[in-house]
C-alpha cells in the first residue's frame, strides 16, 4: 500500500518534470509564441521610448541618472519575474510558461548589460581606470559586479547545446540564479543615499521568492555543507 | 449595440466631442497605455515620464527681471543652459528625483514671504519679500556648483553678499555659527508631506556654516539667476550659494538666518555623519565612501552627450579665495 502511494507521487512528479523540459502537452504552440511576442513588446517598448526621449535630450532631470535607474530597476523586475515562473508553472499548472523563462532571464541579462554599459559610457565617460577602481573600492559596485558577472554565465550558457553538453552541471550553475536575486538586492540597497522604501520592497520580494523554495535551497546548502 | 456603432459611424469621435475634451481623453489613454507599459518593468517608480504626458498642465511659476550689476564670466568655461539649470535639480522638498522638484513647484507661492535674521546679535530683524530685491545692490556671480554627488553646473546668479546681510544684524562676540533653514509647509511642499517622496530625510532642512565662512566675500545670498528671480526649483524666492563646498551646503528657500555660538546640527549629516560632513568642502582627495570625488560630470545641456568628465580641483578651484579658512586642519578629519 506504501510503496504504491510511493510510486504515485514519485510518477506525478515525473509527469511535471517532463513537462518543465518540454514534452508535456499542455498548452499549443500558438499559446507560447503569443506570450513570447508579448515579452519581446513589454520589455523593448520602454526601453526605445526612454532612450529616444535621452538621445533627443527630452528627458527632464538628469538623462544618465534615469537611464541608469530604469534599467537597473527593470533588469531587477525582470529577474524576479523569471524566478516566478517555476512556482507559477508547479502551483497553478501553467506548464507552457517554462517555454518562456529563458527569454525571460536573457531580458533580465540585457537590461543588466545596458544598466552597465550607461554607467560606464554616459556615467564615466569611458574613464576606464575610474571603472576599475571604483568596482573594487565600492562594496555597492563589486557586488552588483559580481552579480553581473554570474547572470553573464547563466547568459552563455542558457543555448540548448551547451545545456545539454554540461547535463548536470548546467543546473548546478544555474541554481546561482538565487544567489544573484541576494547580490542584486544587496546592490541596490546599498547604492540609494536616503530613502530605503523601495530597496526594502525590494529585499521583501526576493525573500518571498527564495522561500518559496525552501526545501531546495535547504537541500543545496545542505548537500553543499556535507560534501 | 456598442459595437454596431462604432463600426457603423462615418464620424469619428473628434467630430462630435469638443476638441478640447477630445484630447484631453486622448492624453490620458496616452498616459495610461505608457504608465501601464512602463510600470511592468520599471516597477515603482516612473522616472521622468509624468510631464511628457500629463494632460492638465498647470502654467509654469513667473518669474521677473531683475536689475543687478553684471559679470563677466572670468574663467570663460561654459555655463549650463537656462533650461538644464532649472530642470536638473535636488530639493528633495519638491521630490528626490531630479526631475521632481520643476514638475512639482510651480504653484509654489513666494510672495509674501519672511526671512528672519536673529540669534547672537544686536539688531536682530525680519525682510519681507520686496526686501529680498531692494535692501541689497545685486550683483551676478558666475560660479561652479559641484554637486557632492559627482555632477556640476555652471551658473550665473544674481544676490548679494552674506556678509552684507550678517553685518547689518551686528553679530556679537558669541557668534561663531550660522544656522540657516528652509521653510517647512507640507502643504506646498510634498516631499515634507510624504516620506517616499521626500527622500526619508529630516524637514525643515537645516544648514550651517562657520562665521568666518559665512563672511567670506564668495559666500552668495541669491535671489535670482540668469538675470531673473529663481524659479521654485531653484530656491525662492533666496537660497545661500556656497561655491567650495558641495551643492548641499547651498540651502535653499530660507526663512531663517540665525547667528548661534555652538557648532548646529545639519540635515545630511545628521542623516549620514560617515557620507556627508560639517563642513563639506569640495576635496577630490577625499572620496565619498561610495563613489570617487577625483573628477566630476560637467553638464552644459540637455542630452546625454551634453557632459564630459573633469578633474576635481580642491575648494572647487576657489582655493585662493578660501584656502585660508582651514588651514592646519585635517581635511580628513573635517570633510
Amino acid at each position: 500500500m506504501k510503496t504504491a502511494i510511493k510510486s504515485e507521487k514519485v510518477s506525478s512528479k515525473r509527469k511535471v518534470n517532463d513537462a518543465f523540459i518540454g514534452k508535456g502537452k499542455g498548452k499549443g504552440k500558438g499559446t507560447i509564441l503569443i506570450v513570447k511576442l508579448l515579452i519581446h513588446c513589454i520589455s523593448i517598448t520602454p526601453l526605445v521610448i526612454i532612450y529616444m526621449q535621452a538621445f533627443t535630450g527630452h528627458l527632464l532631470g538628469d538623462p544618465v541618472e534615469q537611464l541608469i535607474h530604469f534599467t537597473g530597476i527593470g533588469a531587477f523586475n525582470l529577474l524576479l519575474i523569471t524566478l516566478c515562473v517555476s512556482p507559477l508553472a508547479k502551483k497553478f499548472g501553467l506548464h507552457f510558461l517554462m517555454k518562456v523563462r529563458r527569454l525571460l532571464g536573457l531580458y533580465s541579462f540585457f537590461y543588466a548589460l545596458l544598466h552597465l554599459s550607461n554607467f560606464l559610457a554616459f556615467d564615466l565617460q569611458f574613464d576606464g581606470a575610474l571603472f576599475i577602481s571604483e568596482v573594487i573600492k565600492r562594496p555597492y559596485i563589486t557586488v552588483g559586479m559580481l552579480a553581473f558577472m554570474i547572470l553573464t554565465m547563466l547568459a552563455i550558457t542558457s543555448h540548448n547545446q551547451l545545456k545539454k553538453k554540461m547535463g548536470k552541471q548546467w543546473q548546478s550553475l544555474h541554481n546561482c540564479s538565487y544567489f544573484i536575486v541576494l547580490l542584486v538586492s544587496v546592490h541596490f540597497y546599498w547604492s540609494v543615499k536616503s530613502e530605503l522604501t523601495s530597496p526594502l520592497f525590494y529585499a521583501g520580494l526576493t525573500l518571498l521568492i527564495l522561500l518559496l523554495r525552501y526545501k531546495k535551497l535547504k537541500n543545496l546548502i545542505s548537500s553543499r555543507f556535507s560534501q | 449595440m456598442l459595437f454596431k456603432n462604432f463600426f457603423k459611424s462615418a464620424l469619428s469621435e473628434s467630430d462630435v466631442t469638443d476638441e478640447n475634451i477630445y484630447r484631453q481623453r486622448r492624453e490620458l489613454l496616452t498616459k495610461m497605455g505608457y504608465l501601464g507599459a512602463g510600470a511592468l518593468v520599471s516597477g515603482l517608480s516612473p522616472y521622468g515620464h509624468a510631464n511628457w504626458f500629463s494632460g492638465d498642465k498647470k502654467p509654469n511659476f513667473v518669474t521677473s527681471d531683475l536689475t543687478y550689476k553684471a559679470a563677466e564670466n572670468i574663467s570663460g568655461q561654459l555655463l549650463t543652459s537656462e533650461e538644464k539649470v532649472t530642470t536638473h535639480n535636488n530639493f528633495y522638498e519638491f521630490g528626490s528625483q531630479k526631475h521632481q522638484p520643476f514638475e512639482l513647484s510651480q504653484q509654489f507661492k513666494v510672495n509674501p514671504w519672511q526671512l528672519k535674521v536673529s540669534g547672537e546679535c544686536d539688531k536682530p530683524f525680519t525682510l519681507d519679500y520686496d526686501d529680498l530685491f531692494k535692501r541689497f545692490e545685486l550683483e551676478e556671480r558666475i560660479y561652479r556648483l559641484r554637486c557632492v554627488e559627482a555632477w556640476s553646473m555652471v551658473i550665473p546668479w544674481q544676490g548679494f553678499s552674506l556678509a552684507n546681510l550678517l553685518k547689518q544684524a551686528s553679530p556679537n562676540s558669541k557668534a561663531k555659527y550660522v544656522v540657516f533653514e528652509t521653510l517647512h509647509d507640507p502643504e506646498q511642499m510634498p516631499g515634507q508631506a510624504n516620506r517616499r517622496l521626500g527622500g526619508g530625510i529630516q524637514y525643515p532642512y537645516t544648514e550651517g556654516l562657520r562665521i568666518d565662512e559665512a563672511m567670506n566675500s564668495l559666500t552668495l545670498l541669491s535671489v535670482g539667476l540668469y538675470g531673473k528671480t529663481l524659479p521654485p526649483q531653484n530656491g525662492a524666492p533666496i537660497r545661500l550659494v556656497v561655491p567650495w563646498k558641495y551643492g548641499f551646503k547651498s540651502i535653499k528657500s530660507i526663512v531663517s538666518i540665525k547667528l548661534v555660538s555652538s557648532p548646529p546640527q545639519t540635515t545630511w549629516n545628521q542623516l549620514a555623519p560617515q557620507e556627508y560632513g560639517f563642513y563639506a568642502n569640495v576635496n577630490p582627495m577625499h572620496d565619498h565612501p561610495r563613489w570617487s570625488q577625483a573628477t566630476e560630470r560637467r553638464i552644459t545641456g540637455n542630452g546625454l552627450f551634453a557632459a564630459s568628465r573633469i578633474n576635481t580641483l580642491p575648494f572647487n578651484g576657489y582655493g585662493e579665495q578660501v584656502a585660508h579658512l582651514y588651514k592646519g586642519m585635517d581635511l580628513h578629519k573635517y570633510y
